[in-house]
């Protein structure tokens, strides 16, 4: 599947653009800016908890501020963005259609994100990415709540907009030739992804508004001082929240069903698997909210029936990695870099989702909820699957964006530093978690296990800065000076797998 | 689409869901065992707020930062909040519940061994959560 290349044209020209391929640039460029903005707060965390007592950081109000806003960051204004960058490149060619269904509302939801992260930016909140009440209604510093409480909402409403013109794009705009069960998988992702966005994002939409209004003082709906309830804005929070993990992680999988197939040389082991298992995450996903919420004293039926509904989402995880796996068997496979990114983003999903079942369990959550072995939990998720799928089709998307070659030794030594650099970091959180942890602290007493195994975590965080660094390097200096692309056959995999399986082939 | 048959992979989905089915009976069978709170529990209450714990017990007794009990006996925690969310945490016992203003949560436990444990706080609550910390004393019985 090509893009068809652009002339290089004067900056405002594209910024000014509604053509998809040139929005999708625009999401791309800001995505990543997010992603190393985001990124260096994370070096600043894992620097100052090296070793107990303040290390880099002067006070516990500024360590709060910064992970805050690196969640806030890597979730909504990088892995969101990220996605949207590809489905605007890719999914109207994978639709056959020209452009997105609705271009002016499409430069309109990428042009509310800029804004959205300068508020966000500008204030560093300081109340966690889930901004809990009442500690969000009568203790977060203001302006900066206020400013997260903005900048969400324009996110979420972006968002919106940007699933209902994937929705019709997708629906309305595909070729008539074509029928539903013939689009790519990845279209499927972004299909499934955006009707969750769609269902999922009005509920905390409301709960920000309440929340804001709270702050104010003019109403009480989550501040049990005026009568009202904490626990009903977390069922809201989560009402969104947990199927908004399979928003972010969906379409990375999409990612990988590019990926794998092509560079093992072979069709996909069970096209209709994995879009049953996208279809199935989709609805499923909306019946587990509440495992965030155990240790909030919640009945034992209320538990029982949203571990139920967790483990139920498990089989439809489960059967993705399976035709990962079923695909790569017996290829012709060839490990350039996005499929290394690729394969070891399936591995670390894997581990991701066995992590996740063991939460799920509600005796064993209460040993691991809050501390962090969560952390360690999601960022295998957000980082291990989602980052590592997103890099490895930025690699696969390259030549066909800039029309050259990134440079293909360091593309393999970005894998290998960030593939160790996320076992050290993450593995090793799981298991501070089991010693008792708990997340989201400025410092800890000196625990011999505890220093040992933050120590672990920091040293595997350099080593992970040092690959993004390289990285950067890497894609700066290669869509300037890279050597030309043979966008016909950038990786070599001989011309006829860059298309559908069940198309003709154009130029071959 | 495929021509080939797909019986492996219905084999592996139907092993995924026979193990989340054993987890998912194994726990429900755990968390009910542990929510059974014993009729001779003495009652211990618990109030979390921005940044320290406070403990009374049954007689009227208040403690701040330490809680002092007796190995072989089972308490119950009366967990409350007077500012924001807490989350009252005992990890070698794993206690653990959150302490929210306006409701009361209860949990809880029965030392076995003569010992000390760290007391903490697990959910954010601002400036401190980081040292809103205290110390479990698990005593021999004084009489
Ligand atoms: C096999 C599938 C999964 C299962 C069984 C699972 C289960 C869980 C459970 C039970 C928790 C609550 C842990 C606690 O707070 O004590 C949790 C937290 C979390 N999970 Fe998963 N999860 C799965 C997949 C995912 C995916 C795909 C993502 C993201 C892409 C994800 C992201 C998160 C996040 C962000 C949190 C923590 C949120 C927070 O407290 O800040 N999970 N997961
Ligand atoms: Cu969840
Ligand atoms: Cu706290």
């Amino acid at each position: 599947m090509t893009l068809e290349l652009q002339k290089p044209r004067p900056i405002w020209q594209i910024m000014f653009s509604t053509h998809h391929t040139d929005v999708g640039l625009l999401y791309l460029i800001t995505s990543l800016t997010f992603l190393f903005l985001g990124g260096s707060l994370a070096l600043g965390i894992r620097a100052e908890l090296f070793y107990p007592g303040s290390q880099i950081i002067a006070d516990s109000m500024t360590f709060n501020r910064i992970f805050t806003v690196h969640g806030t960051t890597l979730i909504f204004l990088f892995i969101i963005p990220f996605a949207s960058a590809v489905g605007n490149y890719y999914v109207p060619i994978m639709v056959r259609y020209k452009d997105m269904a609705y271009p002016k509302l499409n430069a309109i939801a990428f042009w509310m994100i800029p804004p959205a992260g300068v508020l966000i930016w500008l204030g560093f909140a300081d109340f966690t990415w889930y901004a809990t009440p009442p500690y969000s209604i009568i203790s977060a510093p203001g302006p900066a709540a206020d400013m997260w409480i903005f900048g969400l909402k324009i996110l979420g409403i972006s968002s919106v907009l940007g699933a209902l013109n994937f929705v019709v794009t997708i629906l309305k705009c595909k070729h008539p030739d074509m029928s539903i069960g013939q689009i790519p998988l990845m279209a499927w992702a972004f299909l499934s992804s955006s009707l969750i966005i769609i269902v999922a994002i009005p509920t905390f939409a409301a709960a920000l508004l309440m929340l804001l209004t709270d702050r104010l003082g003019v109403s009480g709906f989550f501040n049990p001082a005026m009568g009202g309830d904490p626990i009903a804005y977390a069922h809201l929070f989560w009402f969104t929240f947990h199927p908004e993990v399979y928003v972010l992680v969906i379409p990375a999988i999409g990612m990988m069903y590019e990926i794998i197939p092509r560079f093992s040389r072979k069709p996909i082991y069970s096209y209709n698997s994995g879009v049953f298992a996208f279809v199935m995450l989709s609805i499923v996903g909306f019946s587990s909210w509440a495992h965030h919420m155990y240790a909030t004293g919640m009945s034992f039926t209320e538990k029982t029936v949203f571990m139920v509904g967790t483990l139920a989402a498990v089989p439809a995880s489960a059967m993705h990695v399976f035709n990962f796996v079923a695909t790569m068997w017996n290829g012709r496979i060839r490990f350039a870099t996005p499929m290394m990114w690729a394969v070891g983003g399936i591995a670390l999903f894997f581990s991701a989702g066995a992590g996740g079942v063991v939460n799920s369990a509600m005796p064993l959550d209460f040993t691991t909820h809050d501390t962090y072995w969560v952390v360690g939990h999601f960022h295998l998720f957000v980082m291990g699957t989602i980052a590592f799928g997103s890099i490895g089709y930025l690699y696969y998307m390259f030549p066909y964006v800039t029309g050259r070659m990134y440079n293909e030794t360091w593309g393999k030594i970005h894998f290998v530093l960030s593939f160790i650099g996320t076992i050290l970091v993450f593995f090793t959180q799981h298991v501070l978690g089991l010693y008792g942890m708990p997340r989201r602290i400025y410092d800890y007493p000196p625990i011999p296990e505890w220093i040992a195994m933050n120590q672990i975590a920091t040293v595997g965080a350099m080593i992970i800065g040092i690959s993004m660094a390289i990285f950067l390097a890497n894609m700066i200096h290669s869509a300037g000076k890279g050597k030309p692309a043979d966008t016909d056959d950038p990786f070599g995999l001989g011309g006829k797998y860059y298309y559908p399986f069940e198309a003709k082939n154009p130029s071959h | 689409m495929s021509g080939h048959s797909n019986w492996p992979e219905w084999i592996y989905v139907a092993v995924v869901i026979a193990l989340m089915a054993w987890v998912g009976a194994e726990a429900w069978e755990a968390e009910r065992l542990v929510e059974h709170v014993p009729a001779d529990a003495k009652t211990i209450i618990v109030t979390g707020q921005q940044w320290f714990w406070t403990f009374e017990h049954e007689d009227g007794t208040k403690e701040i930062g330490e809680l002092h009990v007796e190995v072989g006996k089972a308490y119950k925690f009366e967990i409350v909040s007077t500012d924001v969310n807490h989350s009252f945490n005992i990890h070698d016992y794993v206690v653990l519940i959150d302490a929210i203003p306006g409701r009361v949560n209860t949990v809880w436990f029965a030392p076995d061994k003569v010992g000390e444990h760290d007391i903490q706080c697990r959910e954010y609550c601002g400036l401190i959560h980081y040292n809103m910390r205290g110390t479990l004393y698990v005593t021999e019985p004084l009489s």
